[in-house]
C-alpha cells in the first residue's frame, strides 16, 4: 500500500474520502438513470433495501457468527432503532426543516437531522441490546434464542399499543430523507467496524467466547462482557438499518414489518452465507435480496401458474443448506478462497527453521 | 515468608450435595516449584484444579493468591493474578488459528477498546504487534511456529498438548498449572514433554503444579509430591519419600512397589 500515507487516521481518512465518492457518483448516477428509464426506480428501492439488509445481516453475525449467541430478535433491534428515529424526526424535526428556504440550506439541514435521528436510533437500539444481553449472562443456545425471539416479539406488541407512534395504523409522516447515498455509507462502516473488530483483541474475544467459554474464561476473557458488547454493538448496528429503513420513501412504519419473520429472513442471510463470515452475510444478504424480486418474473414466463415466488425460494434455501449446511463460505472469508500471493504468507521470523532454542530441540522433532 | 508463597490453600473442603470431593486441602506453592499431583481416578485432583481456578467455589476454606483472597473472584479475574492452566481434555479454540489461539491466551496483556480496534490508533497497532511478536516467540519455543496459520484442530495430537501449554504461558502466569499434560502421548513424547516443562520453570521463572497419571513424569521432574486419595491428602514430600510411603502405594497401586515398576 504505498499509494497510501503511513499515518493510520491519515490513510484511513483517504479511503474514507474515496470511498464517500464512489458511492456518491454511483448515487448520482443511479438518480439520473432512474429519471431516462423510469423502471430504474423500482430496481434503485431494491438497491437500498438490499442495503439495509446488508446492515442488518453483518451487524447480526456479530453476535451469531462471532460471539456465537444465537440472537432470533434482530427485527425487534430494528424497530427500536426504526421507530426512535423516526419518532424524533416526525415530533421535533420536521416542521423545523419546511421552514427553511428551497435549496442547499435545506438540503444540508435534513441531512444532518437524518444523521442525528440515526444516532438516536442507534443509541436507543444499543440500550436495548444491552438489555436483552443480560439475560445471555445465563442461557446458552437455544435457551437464549427463545428469549430474544420473545424479546422481538414483546417489542412489535409494545409498538402497537403505543398511541404516540401510531400503535396499528403505524407511522406516517416521517420525511424522506434516506436515500442510497446514507444506506451504503453506513453499510461500509457496519461492514468496516465488522472487520475491523473481528480483526482484534475484541473480536478474538468474541471468537473464544463463541469456540470454548470455559477455556476463553480461563484465559481471562470476561465472557460476561464480551456477550453483552456483541450485544450491544449488534444491536446498534441494526438501529442503525431500522433508522435508514424508516426514513427511506415510501417512508411509513408499521409493526407488522417487524415481526419475527424478518428476524428469521436476517438469520437465514447469515446462516446462508456461512455463521462468522462477514462476506458470506453480505453475499447471502445480496442474494436474499434479489432472488424473491427476480423469481416474481416467473409468473411471466408460465402465464397459467399462481405466483410461485416463495415456493422457489423456500426450495433453493433447503437445497443450499443440504449442499453446503456450513454456509456458502463456512467460517471463512471470500478472500480465504482466493488464491494466495505467495510473498504475503510468510511474515518475517515466522518460518526460522534453524532456531537455536534449547527447548525446540528438547521437544522433539514435530510430530506429524 | 508469608509473602513468598504464591498460592495457599487454607482447608479447603468441597461438597457437591452429598458427596465430600476434597476435603480439608492444605497446600502452599512457592515462586519456582514444580510440584505434583498424583491420586487415583476420582480422587479429586481437577476438581482442586477448578477451585484453584475459581471455577467452583470451595465449600469451606479459602485459597489465597499472592496474598489475595480469591473467594469472590470469576475465573478470569484469577487469571490476572498470574494463574493459567491447560484442561485435562484439551480445550483449544479449535476453529481458530494457532497463533491466534496464543494471542487469546494473551488477552488480559493486549486488551484496548473497540474503538481503538476501529479506528486502528496508535494503542491498537502497539498492542497487535506485540501479541503477535509474543505469540511468535512462544510458538518457536514450542516447534509450532511453522503451523502458526493452521487451524488448532488440525494439529496432529502432541501438538495440541504444546498449544495448549503455550496458550497458558501467553497469560505470562506465575504459576502455571497442567491438567494431565502427558496423558494420550507416546513415551517419547512423553520424555520430551518432561524435558519442555522443566525448561518452561526455568524460562520463564514460574512455579508449575501438575496433575499426573504418568508415574514415570512426576517422579522425573517434580521436587515435590502431593498425594491425594478419596479427596484426602495422604502424603506429601519429595519423589523418594513418596516412592517409599506404604500409605502411597496401597491407595494408589493397590500392590508392591516393585511389581508396580517404580
Amino acid at each position: 500500500m504505498r499509494l497510501l500515507p503511513r499515518t493510520w487516521w491519515l490513510r484511513d481518512l483517504v479511503l474514507l474520502v474515496l470511498y464517500i465518492g464512489v458511492i456518491y457518483l454511483a448515487w448520482v448516477a443511479l438518480e439520473y438513470a432512474a429519471v431516462y428509464w423510469p423502471t430504474m426506480r423500482y430496481y434503485n428501492r431494491i438497491i437500498v433495501l438490499l442495503g439495509i439488509n446488508v446492515i442488518l445481516a453483518v451487524s447480526l453475525n456479530i453476535i451469531n457468527g462471532h460471539a456465537g449467541q444465537f440472537s432470533l430478535g434482530h427485527a425487534g433491534f430494528m424497530a427500536v432503532g426504526a421507530y426512535g428515529a423516526a419518532y424524533l424526526t416526525v415530533t421535533y424535526f420536521g416542521p423545523y426543516v419546511n421552514k427553511f428556504p428551497e435549496g442547499i440550506q435545506r438540503i444540508v439541514w435534513q441531512n444532518v437531522f437524518l444523521l442525528i435521528a440515526i444516532l438516536v436510533g442507534a443509541i436507543v437500539s444499543a440500550i436495548a441490546g444491552y438489555i436483552v444481553g443480560l439475560p445471555s449472562l445465563r442461557l446458552r443456545g437455544d435457551y437464549l434464542a427463545i428469549v430474544t425471539l420473545g424479546f422481538g416479539e414483546i417489542i412489535r406488541v409494545i409498538i402497537l399499543n403505543v398511541e404516540a407512534v401510531g400503535a396499528a395504523r403505524g407511522l406516517t409522516g416521517i420525511p424522506a430523507w434516506s436515500n442510497f447515498f446514507w444506506v451504503f455509507f453506513f453499510a461500509g462502516l457496519t461492514i468496516l467496524i465488522s472487520h475491523r473488530l473481528v480483526m482484534s483483541s475484541v473480536g478474538r474475544a468474541f471468537l473464544a467466547v463463541r469456540e470454548d467459554q470455559i477455556a476463553a474464561e480461563a484465559m481471562g476473557v470476561d465472557t460476561t462482557r464480551y456477550k453483552v458488547k456483541a450485544f450491544i454493538i449488534g444491536s446498534c448496528l441494526a438501529g442503525v438499518a431500522g433508522a435508514l429503513f424508516a426514513h427511506y420513501s415510501p417512508a411509513y412504519l408499521n409493526p407488522t414489518m417487524f415481526t419475527f419473520i424478518k428476524s428469521f429472513e436476517v438469520v437465514a442471510m447469515v446462516v446462508l452465507g456461512g455463521l462468522g463470515s462477514i462476506t458470506g452475510s453480505i453475499i447471502a444478504a445480496i442474494i436474499l435480496t434479489i432472488l424473491p424480486e427476480g423469481l416474481r418474473y416467473v409468473k411471466d414466463i408460465y402465464p397459467g401458474m399462481r405466483d410461485p415466488r416463495m415456493v422457489i425460494y423456500s426450495i433453493m434455501l433447503i437445497v443450499l443448506m443440504l449442499t453446503r449446511p456450513q454456509g456458502l463460505f463456512g467460517r471463512r472469508e471470500l478472500w480465504d478462497f482466493l488464491p494466495k500471493r505467495k510473498d504475503s504468507i510468510p511474515k518475517e521470523g515466522r518460518d526460522q527453521g534453524d532456531s537455536n532454542d534449547k527447548l525446540d530441540r528438547d521437544s522433539g522433532p514435530p510430530v506429524t | 515468608m508469608a509473602d513468598d508463597i504464591l498460592l495457599q490453600a487454607n482447608s479447603v473442603t468441597i461438597r457437591f450435595g452429598g458427596l465430600t470431593a476434597v476435603s480439608n486441602f492444605n497446600l502452599a506453592i512457592r515462586p519456582h516449584e514444580l510440584l505434583g499431583l498424583i491420586g487415583p481416578n476420582g480422587a479429586g485432583k481437577t476438581t482442586i484444579f477448578n477451585m484453584l481456578t475459581g471455577v467452583y467455589k470451595p465449600t469451606e476454606g479459602e485459597i489465597r493468591i499472592g496474598g489475595v483472597s480469591t473467594k469472590e473472584m470469576k475465573p478470569y479475574q484469577i487469571t490476572s493474578l498470574g494463574v493459567a492452566r491447560t484442561f485435562q481434555n484439551i480445550r483449544l479454540f479449535k476453529e481458530l488459528t494457532v497463533l491466534d489461539n496464543v494471542k487469546i491466551g494473551g488477552h488480559i496483556h493486549y486488551k484496548y477498546s473497540g474503538t481503538s480496534a476501529v479506528l486502528h490508533t496508535n494503542r491498537f497497532h502497539e498492542a497487535e504487534d506485540i501479541a503477535e511478536v509474543e505469540a511468535m516467540k512462544l510458538l518457536e519455543i514450542f516447534g509450532l511456529a511453522s503451523r502458526a496459520e493452521n487451524e488448532a484442530k488440525n494439529l496432529p495430537y502432541g501438538d495440541q498438548r504444546r498449544l495448549e501449554i503455550a496458550r497458558a504461558l501467553a497469560a505470562r502466569p506465575k504459576l502455571l498449572l497442567l491438567d494431565e499434560p502427558a496423558a494420550g502421548l507416546n513415551d517419547s513424547e512423553t520424555r520430551a514433554l518432561m524435558n519442555t516443562i522443566h525448561d518452561i520453570r526455568d524460562r520463564f521463572d514460574i512455579a508449575i503444579l501438575l496433575i499426573e497419571h504418568n508415574m514415570e513424569l512426576v517422579m522425573g521432574i517434580c521436587e515435590r509430591i502431593v498425594v491425594l486419595n478419596f479427596g484426602k491428602t495422604i502424603a506429601e514430600g519429595t519423589p523418594e519419600a513418596i516412592r517409599a510411603n506404604p500409605a502411597v502405594v496401597e491407595a494408589y497401586l493397590g500392590e508392591p512397589a516393585e511389581a508396580a515398576g517404580l
